[in-house]
């Protein structure tokens, strides 16, 4: 287990640089001039310019300013935006809000998306199964900018359950709605995931012992039938997790959530190289420690698998 | 192999006087020709492809479905609504938008974009993923390792996030930039579903059967791998067909994928957005058609998927 930790950590390493030096160059080598840019339409001064960029080491090689990014970055050290902000002030203040948003529709996807996927498993082609795999289909087609609209129309202008848009980011309450919409596509996926896991694994062999044994219902389905079909559904959320919090940019900008995708929206539109590669920093690390956990929760479910 | 049943259980009279006669060998179905006798009974298919057929048509030829100008503006007609009967494909038969443009135009005109976004990016990922997937897959070794590192980088980065940083160095964007944009960070999709199925194939008997009749490198990944292991990209591919479509009309809503002369449902739905009270139909009937487009793309694929694998049946 351990042994197995630390490969796995050791393989992340080549897989961690390789993400950031693609942001970086991506940032960095496309067109345009940031520092030109903050002048908008007047033409800027060429001696401001230069001095400006002198100061955030933008008049360096492409290359070195990479070697010094990266070696800033092993220190700890995200680097200056170019509004003389610390990008890990940036970072403090955007994670801790996309977190609890990204947690929060993680847990309704995950808590709604098993069970209606169980109970649509459990009775194949009854009415729940045959809905289920409607809405779930529905769900999927509407895209995400559409939701955003019809909900907050819907549960805030229409219904005032909720304010339409969040106030205070870090009000769990006013998060709710931003998140069913954050992790509605998901909910669907689970959904259908877990019903197809659960018609594959109810007509198994360990099934029919399972209930020949005489084992009270509740144990065949939850410790049997679940606990081994729910392999695929955990590697779907463990990649899930860091798909929702870089993926929020539309649900963020609608409900005026101040979170990564507000901040990275507007990085990337500035062109600001330093904010938009220690965001996504941060989200490859969410993306990997995820998917480490989920390899580790695979020896969880199935006891078959063993990492030496 | 629903007909192979029902020939059994149908005909065993026949059956005998067959044999009494010369056993005829059953004709050996492939994959594909089984997969597409048991898609033309589902509804679900049919459904979904004649959706299909009416949005390519439309996408090639907006102008037989309306003779209106979709650009033509009369502020007049500021977002004017929709009459409430009768009207049926005229001009003001969803309303106006903003401008005074006919929704039902632009909703008819907006096809096109969606339709080659979707088609011309899986088609490059697909390629682009199948033959580097097929590589990996089949020469293992450091060449897998390097590609599989390599699709784990890209991994990493969510699409949206992306795209958007590539088609913010675009100046001016049309369907090609996003076409691009969206090819260079999805082709490592692919790369796993093909090297996954390729890896399943090459250690089956018949390809050992090729390697020991001297068949060349080339010729066991076309002829003999390639066929038995695409199944799985066509389900992958019919499926995200749908998903890019909505990622282009999700860029657009940003601002940061197509741009105004270019009709698309997204910069319809951004423009619609401020309205949403006052004039919901101006966000319903793109939104309405770029859901039923997705939706048909998604059917499409659960059906194929559903023909394709066996264990299903």
């Amino acid at each position: 287990m351990g042994r197995f930790v630390a490969r796995r950590l050791l393989q992340m390493i080549p897989v961690f640089l390789g993400t950031v030096t693609l942001i970086f160059f991506m940032v960095h080598v496309l067109p345009g001039d940031p520092v030109a840019a903050m002048w908008g339409d007047k033409a800027p001064d060429p001696a401001q310019v230069a001095a400006f960029k002198h100061e955030m080491g933008l008049d360096k090689p492409l290359v070195q300013q990479y070697f010094d990014y990266l070696g800033n970055l092993l220190t700890g050290d995200f680097g200056t935006a170019m509004d003389h902000r610390k990008v890990i002030d940036k970072i403090t203040a955007a994670f801790p809000v996309t977190m609890r948003l990204a947690l929060l529709a993680f847990a309704i996807e995950m808590v709604l998306g098993v069970a209606i996927g169980l109970f649509a498993g459990l009775r194949r082609g009854k009415a729940f199964d045959k809905s289920t795999l409607m809405l779930t289909l529905l769900l999927i087609s509407v895209p995400v900018p559409v939701l955003g609209f019809v909900f907050q129309n819907v549960f805030a202008t229409q219904l005032k359950w909720v304010t339409p848009t969040v106030q205070d980011s870090m009000n769990m309450g006013q998060l709710v709605l931003p998140a069913v919409v954050l992790g509605s596509l998901s909910l669907a996926y689970v959904a259908r995931l877990t019903r197809t896991s659960i018609v594959e694994n109810i007509k198994s062999d360990y099934m029919r012992t399972a209930i020949a044994k005489g084992l009270p219902r509740r144990r065949v389905i939850g410790t049997h039938l679940l606990r081994n079909s729910l392999i695929p559904v955990v590697t779907f959320l463990g990649t899930d997790l860091g798909a929702l919090m870089g993926g929020a940019i539309v649900t963020e900008g609608i409900f005026n959530v101040k979170g990564v995708g507000f901040e990275l929206y507007h990085a990337i539109n500035l062109k600001e190289g330093a904010t938009v590669s220690g965001f996504v920093v941060v989200l490859v690390l969410v993306y990997l420690a995820a998917s480490l956990i989920v390899d580790l929760l695979y020896a969880v479910l199935d006891p078959r698998i063993r990492y030496a | 192999m629903p007909d192979l049943i029902e020939k059994k259980n149908a005909g065993i009279p026949a059956q005998r006087a067959e044999s009494a006669a010369e056993p005829k060998p059953e004709k050996a179905r492939s994959l594909g020709l089984d997969a597409w006798h048991d898609l033309r009974r589902r509804p679900i298919f049919i459904v979904s492809s004649l959706l299909i057929l009416l949005l390519i048509a439309i996408a090639i030829a907006p102008g037989l479905f309306t003779s209106v100008d979709p650009r033509a503006g009369d502020l007049r007609n500021h977002y004017l609504s929709p009459p409430n009967y009768g009207h049926l494909f005229q001009a003001d038969w969803f309303g106006y938008d903003g401008q005074g443009r006919s929704i039902y135009a632009r909703v008819l005109y907006g096809a096109r974009a969606s339709v080659v976004v979707g088609i011309c990016v899986t088609a490059g990922v697909t390629v682009l993923g199948g033959l580097t997937g097929m590589i990996a897959g089949y020469f293992g070794g450091w060449v897998d390792t390097l590609v599989s590192r390599i699709t784990d980088i890209f991994f990493g980065i969510p699409l949206l996030l992306g795209a958007l940083v590539i088609l913010n160095a675009f100046t001016s964007r049309t369907v090609w930039s996003v076409v691009f944009a969206l090819i260079a960070l999805g082709w490592t999709q692919m790369t796993r579903v093909m090297r996954g199925s390729v890896i399943t194939v090459k250690q089956a008997d018949y390809v050992t059967a090729a390697k020991a009749l001297g068949a060349g490198t080339f010729r066991i990944l076309f002829k003999h791998i390639l066929p038995n292991a695409i199944a799985p990209v066509i389900v992958v591919a019919t499926i995200a067909l749908g998903g890019y479509i909505a990622t282009e009309a999700t860029l657009s809503f940003l601002g940061i994928g197509l741009q105004d002369p270019t009709i698309s449902w997204g910069i319809d739905i951004n423009s619609a957005q401020k309205v949403i009270r006052t004039a919901p139909f101006a966000l319903f009937f793109p939104a309405g058609m770029l859901s039923l487009t997705v939706l048909a793309f998604i059917m499409l694929g659960d059906a194929v998927r559903d023909a394709l694998d066996p264990k299903l049946r």
